[in-house]
């Protein structure tokens, strides 16, 4: 008898797991520096723990550990599953979760130590971009090999997504980290003064649009028709929103840098990409939620489904918010303030973790051969301390952000300064409270989550692969 | 930039927007075939379940995306944006500053015109004056000095009847216009790990603090020999030079014995930047009466507040010693 052949489950298993131990590590860390702007003591005077070492340390734990693991589980279950073909190069993969790891790692250790290129999301040193670059090629190569041996003519939309933020993230790590090293633990960008800033804010407005944005686009694409056993609302807004999304990202990374040094004419075309990003943004979202209307009944009964829904509304949301940030007047009063705290995370939290967790409680039960999770009402508590976590977190800081800009900007009729600076964070002082509390909330949520993982996955025993669905006859 | 990089900027722009043009066009079209909406499926079936319609784009959403290309549009026309174009309004972020500045400048200085004949005495009583010197204070001075003026290491308190540099108002005037620069020379290689032992202990003994005798003897020597140069044989400062009295216990850096051997071991440098080009000689004349009300609420001044010689600053540093 032929053998079965089976999906390589074992290494989204292992993404699955450590996405949920990242996301409490990252939002903790989260929660620490949140709390040091409250009650600056915690630092504990030990260069270690202070902000400016702590920082770093979350945002690369949320977005590389927990998004990233979030997206090689995923894109590594998708892939298969939409191409009906186990996963291409076993070994490579098991290499890109243990090298993927030991970068989380090196970066947990080297940022605390204060070694950093001091790139905004691009921080670690050079060795540890060489392992970026090795793991990132191989991660490639197993993508793109299990697209190639697809047994289906046609490409799944959730793979035009995930294609085009492993191939992007490929150029803006190598273009963005070229670097001299100057030691083992420090290096010099290659890039002279304003070119440098204006690399590092192509690099890093496109790990938003890219990493942060493609990549969950393709997490959505499954795991909502999926969930609502519905078709996908329309395959020609997903071509039309695809092409439009990749290519006019591409240049909206000025608007990171409006009244600098960067020259006025790449401010503006960083502005005017940013606003025509606003229609090819919304389309994803438009075909996610229209994929749901006429299950919205299920919404009652499936709090996986209420994740992935208000993910869609996050998602609508910041990507509204972001265009209107970009444009040079509101900019002026909104950069440097809180509110852009506020805007990342109403994407950050509402959008990339919502419909990262969502994914994962339909995924995971899966992975071990259960139809469902252990609890579901523990399910329903994590969206609903999520939701008003999120909604503490990004309101306070809208407040904050909108008060800081006006406050510093106020001017007496004798042309001084209304307010001093410290005036201004005084005022802030209470939304840092409020701040800490929605992200506890959220950090609580993980907990229960891990919790609830546990008990559905303890004492599965070994957990078997599932065998290749054989595709649709046409 | 040069000729290459405009066109290529150009191409490059027109290209991407055209194309997105061209993209909505040729997908929101009707094309023989083209199913009722929500009727059937493409016919593709993924996993088992996953299909897709082929619903129309939504018109709301189509005219939306065609009107941010039309902003775009217009938006370059008028802005830079395509390469060495200006733009049709000639916007320069330098000029809108420079405007924004020019106008704001001439209404404040409008507002503060009437001050430029008042005597220092008269502005020290003047309210209006003294809220406008206290905000240019807090937007200006607070940042270092601290809100209440009180200082913070490194940054002397403006409050106490202590002056590095003098305390009349022709010495603080000068303090703001040009700035100040304060350098201790390093002295731990000389010295020695004992002699800056030594010589901190013999420092603080100045100011009647409770020390070693044995170290603070050893140290009157080589006080005598390196430090009183600035000091002072009898440690009492030197306006013109900038150093500190150290016998009123009044201290910059910190009046510890680890502070002061850190003084002497590695020296200090210390910068108070010039403010004549940054706020004219109008808004620095209410800074100075703002600062000598700061330490002279009474209006009389102090001993310590006049450049003195070191006899009399000898005297008047005694008498006043019980009030720091």
């Amino acid at each position: 008898m032929q053998q079965v052949e089976r999906y390589n489950d074992r290494v989204v298993r292992q993404f699955a797991l450590m996405t949920v131990v990242w996301g409490i590590v990252g939002m903790l860390v989260g929660v620490i520096i949140a709390s040091q702007l409250l009650w600056p003591a915690l630092n504990f005077d030990t260069p270690w723990f202070t902000y400016s070492r702590l920082r770093p340390l979350h945002t690369n734990a949320v977005i590389f550990a927990f998004g990233g693991s979030a997206l090689f589980a995923t894109s590594y279950y998708i892939v298969q599953r939409t191409c009906h073909v186990r996963l291409f190069a076993g070994r490579l993969a098991e290499f890109t979760f243990w090298g993927w790891q030991t970068i989380i790692l090196a970066a947990a250790i080297t940022l605390p130590l204060g070694l950093t290129t001091g790139k905004e999301y691009a921080e670690l040193e050079w060795p540890i971009d060489i392992l970026i670059t090795i793991v990132w090629v191989s991660y490639a190569v197993v993508f793109f090999g299990t697209l190639a041996k697809r047994r289906v003519p046609h490409i799944y939309v959730a793979n035009w997504f995930f294609a085009a933020y492993i191939i992007t993230i490929a150029v803006l790590h190598l273009v963005n980290s070229a670097e001299i090293p100057a030691g083992p633990f420090k290096s010099y960008s290659v890039y002279p003064g304003v070119v440098d800033a204006m690399v590092q804010w192509w690099y890093g407005h496109n790990a938003v649009g890219f990493f942060l944005t493609a990549g969950f686009l393709g997490m959505m694409y499954y795991f909502i028709p999926k969930q609502t056993g519905r078709p996908i609302f329309s395959y020609r807004l997903s071509v039309v929103h695809f092409w439009a999304l990749i290519s006019l990202y591409m240049w909206a990374g000025p608007h990171h840098l409006i009244y600098s040094s960067l020259p006025d004419w790449v401010q503006s075309l960083g502005v005017v990409f940013s606003i025509m990003l606003i229609a090819p943004s919304w389309g994803g979202m438009i075909n996610g939620i229209m994929t749901l209307s006429g299950a919205w009944h299920k919404l009652r009964t499936d709090p996986i489904l209420k994740f992935l829904v208000v993910s869609l509304s996050f998602y609508g949301m910041s990507t509204f918010e972001g265009p209107m940030m970009s444009i040079k007047s509101v900019n002026a009063l909104s950069h440097y303030t809180d509110w852009t705290i506020g805007h990342v995370h109403s994407g950050a939290l509402g959008w990339v973790a919502m419909i990262s967790v969502g994914s994962l409680y339909a995924l995971i039960p899966r992975l071990y051969g259960k139809t469902r999770m252990y609890s579901i009402r523990a399910i329903d508590i994590h969206f609903w301390t999520t939701t008003i976590g999120i909604v503490l977190y990004v309101a306070a800081m809208w407040i904050a952000g909108l008060m800081q800009g006006l406050m510093w900007r106020a001017v007496n009729p004798d042309g001084t300064l209304t307010y001093t600076f410290v005036e201004a964070l005084k005022a802030t002082y209470p939304y840092y409270a409020v701040r800490v509390l929605g992200g506890v909330m959220v950090l609580g949520g993980m907990f229960l989550m891990a919790w609830n993982v546990w008990k559905t996955v303890a004492g599965c025993g070994h957990a078997e692969d599932a065998p290749v669905l054989a595709p649709a006859a046409h | 930039m040069n000729r290459f990089w405009n066109y290529w900027i150009i191409v490059l722009t027109t290209v991407n927007v055209v194309a997105m043009l061209w993209l909505l066009y040729m997908t929101a079209r009707k094309r023989p075939g083209d199913q009722a909406p929500g009727e059937a499926t493409t016919g593709h079936t993924w996993d088992g379940d996953l299909s897709e319609y082929n619903n129309p784009l939504p018109r709301w959403w189509l005219w939306g995306f065609y009107f941010s290309i039309a902003f775009a549009v217009v938006y370059l026309a008028l802005y830079p944006g395509l390469g060495n174009f200006a733009g049709r309004l000639g916007w320069t972020q330098e000029s809108a500053w420079a405007t924004d500045v020019r106008h704001a400048s001439r209404e404040s200085t409008a507002r503060l015109a009437h001050f430029d004949s008042m005597e220092l005495d008269e502005l020290r009583e003047n309210t209006e004056a003294m809220r406008t010197a206290r905000n240019l204070f807090a937007a200006n001075c607070a940042a270092c000095h601290g809100t209440d003026a009180h200082g913070a290491k490194g940054f002397p308190n403006l409050t106490d009847h202590d002056w590095l540099h003098g305390g009349t108002a022709a010495a603080i005037t000068t303090t703001l216009q040009q700035g100040r620069q304060g350098v201790m020379p390093a002295w731990g290689s000389i010295l020695g790990a004992e002699g800056v032992e030594q010589v901190a202990n013999y420092v603080l003994s100045l100011s009647g603090q409770t020390v070693s005798a044995t170290l603070a003897n050893a140290g009157a020597d080589k006080f005598a020999q390196t430090c009183a140069a600035c000091h002072g044989v009898e440690g009492r400062g030197n306006m013109a030079l900038g150093s500190p009295n150290l016998t009123d216990n009044i201290w910059l850096y910190g009046g510890t014995v680890e502070t002061i051997k850190e003084t002497v071991a590695k020296g200090r440098t210390n910068r108070m930047p010039a403010h004549l080009a940054l706020l004219g000689p109008t808004r620095i004349k209410l800074l100075t009466a703002y600062v000598l009300n700061l330490s002279q609420a009474d209006h009389t001044p102090r001993p310590n507040d006049h450049d003195s010689t070191e006899e009399t600053h000898h005297d008047a540093a005694r008498s006043g010693q019980s009030s720091h």
